[in-house]
């Protein structure tokens, strides 16, 4: 029998769900591990740093990282997993476009420790514990990993061969991708592993979007009544579609609340949420002499950063220099 | 004295012609304002503004055709739905909305070319360089 691949899984700034989301391969699973060997896998099995340390380069052949890099800590991990990895592969939304996590990206890490350490109510901290980088008193010296003033998505720590998206990305595209590489199917490097059409595009509501989609007004999910069988969009919800990639089975809608852009943008696209954006003023349906209304119902949009990069924050063209692309 | 950059994104039909206008006019303005040619202020995507102000700009003028006279008809209704979100957007981001300008002005307004070149320059020199918070160096 020749040799089983050694495959790795890694977490930095997330929430756990990626993670649940290799779990719930399920039965799955079982076929997965008879085809490779799991050789580092924190969350789930007993491995410390040292265990990575002691492989040699490439020796990994996937990695597998979920989460955005927060910390020092995390920085040093991927770097050092990327030098012992063939490949790596970028799992969920914050990994591949910093995620929820980096919508703290509007907040300065002095107003995060800030609140967090001393002004929440619900802070009781008599010591005045802050986070530090070094620790002294009379008998040690502590250091522990820098907090960033920033959240990073992985690439732009590290070189990242593959982007598998969702906010946590579903099972069976995981599972998909695991057969993938399997088989050596897998696309060129850099590829967002899901099809690069827009989730309108295979929305089973598209049918209900008007030829022309006009709207007069913008309304907010949880003060509204929403009609679950009619395009979102046309009835003045913020809905993703236009700007985020398919291949999640239109769950939320499914679920019927709009889409949230999870997935993030598609090909070519360099910032998704300047895309929604986009989107968003071409079917706002108010003539410049109807600027009045038009300032009424754009200020209902009571959080634009929040609304229109939920998840892909950390990759926005407001935050890098080096023009790289969301998935590439 | 800081000489700050500016991009103007003007249509072909209206603000463009304005400022050939004013250039086969003699009139002189300010060298700062840089202009790029789109064929609609319709076309000008808020990715290009932000990746301007990314790169460097200082500030940004969209130029488009006084409502009623796009050459697409409607074009410019989009220009300026989208130049309000947009506006509310860098705000978050603490780019100051000042640094972002639009006007109408129609083929034969070469002076206004002139004008709002000059005001915009002034203006921006006032608020000066631009700070982007991604400006800061990625780790590694």
């Amino acid at each position: 029998m020749a040799e089983k691949p050694t495959v790795a899984f890694y977490w930095c700034a997330s929430c756990g769900g990626c993670e649940e989301a290799v779990v719930d391969v399920a039965h799955g699973i079982l076929d997965i591990v008879n085809a490779v060997n799991i050789g580092f896998w924190p969350v789930a099995l007993d491995f410390k740093k040292g265990d990575v340390e002691d492989v040699p380069d490439g020796f990994y052949a996937a990695t597998f990282i979920n989460g955005a890099i927060r910390n020092s800590e995390q920085e040093e991990m991927v770097k050092l997993l990327r030098k012992k990895s063939g490949l790596v592969f970028a799992l969920g939304a914050c990994a591949h476009l910093g995620g929820i996590p980096s919508l703290a990206n509007l907040t300065s890490k002095e107003e995060i420790l800030e609140y967090v350490y001393r002004r929440s109510p619900s802070t009781e901290n008599a010591q005045n514990t802050y986070p530090a980088k070094v620790y002294r008193d009379a008998a040690i010296k502590l250091e522990l990993p820098e907090f960033f003033d920033r959240v990073y998505p992985l690439n732009q720590i590290i070189d990242v061969d593959y982007y598998i998206p969702g906010c946590a990305p579903p099972s069976e595209l995981v599972a998909d991708v695991f057969m993938k590489i399997l088989k050596g199917e897998l696309p060129k490097k850099g590829a967002v592993l899901s099809p690069n059409k827009s989730l309108c595009s295979s929305c089973f509501l598209n049918d209900t979007k008007p030829e022309k989609l006009l709207i007069k007004e913008l309304k907010r999910p949880h003060l509204t009544v929403i009609d679950p069988d009619k395009c979102f969009l046309l009835q003045g919800l913020v809905c993703m579609g236009p700007a985020t990639r398919t291949g999640c089975n239109e769950r939320c809608i499914h679920g019927g609340m709009p889409c949230r852009g999870c997935f993030g943008p598609l090909d070519g696209v360099l910032d998704q949420g300047l895309s929604m954006l986009s989107a968003l003023g071409s079917i706002l349906d108010f003539t410049p002499e109807q600027e009045k209304e038009l300032d009424g119902v754009i200020g209902k949009i009571g959080d634009p950063a929040g609304t229109f990069y939920r998840f892909s924050l950390g990759a926005s063209i407001f935050y890098r220099q080096d023009g790289k692309r969301g998935g590439e | 004295m800081f000489e700050p950059k500016i991009v103007a994104f003007f249509c072909n039909w209206c603000t463009y012609t304005a400022a050939d206008l004013a250039g086969v006019s003699r009139m002189k303005y300010s060298p700062n304002v840089r202009i790029i040619r789109v064929m609609c202020s319709g076309r000008i995507d808020p990715e290009l503004i932000v990746k301007a102000f990314e790169k460097g700009a200082d500030g940004v003028i969209i130029g488009g055709c006084h409502p009623g006279d796009c050459h697409y008809q409607n074009g410019n209704h989009k220009t300026l739905r989208r130049y309000k979100l947009l506006k509310g957007l860098v705000e978050q981001f603490d780019i100051e909305w000042e640094r972002l300008r639009l006007e109408w002005i129609s083929a034969s307004e070469g002076e206004k070319v002139q004008r709002v070149s000059n005001e915009f320059t002034e203006q921006i020199r006032v608020l000066g360089p631009i700070q982007m918070k991604g400006g800061r160096v990625v780790h590694g």
